[in-house]
């Protein structure tokens, strides 16, 4: 593992992030915008652990903070879905298109 | 080129791809279980890391808990076998400008800026470190991060059942 550069698994995880982007603004359904905040996310850990792997191993810091962001993701995951069940049962409809009563 | 490397580059190739079939794939299922299999990609590339621990957890709450209720709703909340509508054309415009353009720029900034290694002897992740300095109240202590995350997680569970409850009818 020592062998693969740092720069190839932070070109790994950007591609990811941009990956996650392209599909947070192109899709207009809320489940498929919260897999791209989902793949978003774990490009966002692999940085962190790559980082804490290659430039500072003395440390734990890049653990921590993967381990905080998957804890925050899952909250987050849990009350999102929660979210988008209301709203299909009042709308019918989880397209954010379509959802507009609170758009001025 | 040893072994841990072919099988790095390997797993890297695999979730690019699963990343990119959750993206661009039009059924909306079969998005979430490529967004499955990409994690798992991101969990074996965490065991060659030497991260075990990250890895299991990786596991554990992304495949078992997240993806699961993902694709939970979806069958509550989708008509199976039908496809997403096709995106808009003005939209599509800037949604492939904008990541294109930050991938251009974060490739140069990273391959560009030299990254230095700092330290002495490195500490190894096992799960007894990570525990020891996780309830640590010293310096570099973690315990008030870890209860300030313990309550956001009952706020979020109580908070989720609140919202999907159904109301009374009155």
């Amino acid at each position: 593992m020592e062998q693969v550069p740092l720069t190839h698994v932070l070109i790994l995880s950007s591609t990811l992030f941009f990956l996650g982007i392209y599909g947070f603004f192109s899709r207009r359904n809320l489940i498929t915008m919260l897999m791209s905040i989902e793949l978003i996310l774990n490009s966002i850990n692999i940085n962190f652990v790559a980082f804490n792997k290659y430039l500072y191993p003395h440390q734990l810091e890049g653990v921590f903070f993967t381990l905080f962001i998957i804890t925050v993701a899952a909250a987050e995951v849990s009350l999102s879905i929660a979210i988008i069940i209301n709203l299909f049962r009042r709308f019918n409809t989880i397209d954010i298109e379509d959802t507009n009563t609170l758009k001025f | 080129m040893s072994a841990s490397t072919i099988i790095f580059y390997i797993l890297a190739a695999l979730t690019l791809t699963f990343g990119a079939l959750t993206v661009f794939s039009r059924k909306i299922f079969r998005a979430a279980v490529f967004l499955l299999l990409s994690l798992i990609c991101i969990a074996g590339i965490y065991i060659l890391m030497e991260m075990d621990f990250v890895a299991a957890l990786q596991i554990v709450i992304y495949v078992g808990g997240i993806v699961v209720l993902i694709i939970f709703s979806i069958f509550l909340t989708q008509k199976a076998g039908e496809r997403l509508p096709s995106r808009l054309p003005k939209r599509l415009l800037w949604a492939i400008l904008l990541p294109v353009a930050g991938l251009a720029f974060s490739s140069w900034v990273i391959f560009n800026h030299p990254f230095a290694q700092t330290g002495t002897a490195p500490i190894e992740p096992t799960v007894h470190n990570i525990g020891l300095q996780l309830l640590n109240y010293d310096q570099y202590g973690y315990v008030l991060p870890f209860e300030a995350v313990s309550i956001l997680l009952l706020a979020s569970l109580v908070g989720s059942i609140i919202i999907a409850m159904k109301k009374k009818q009155q």
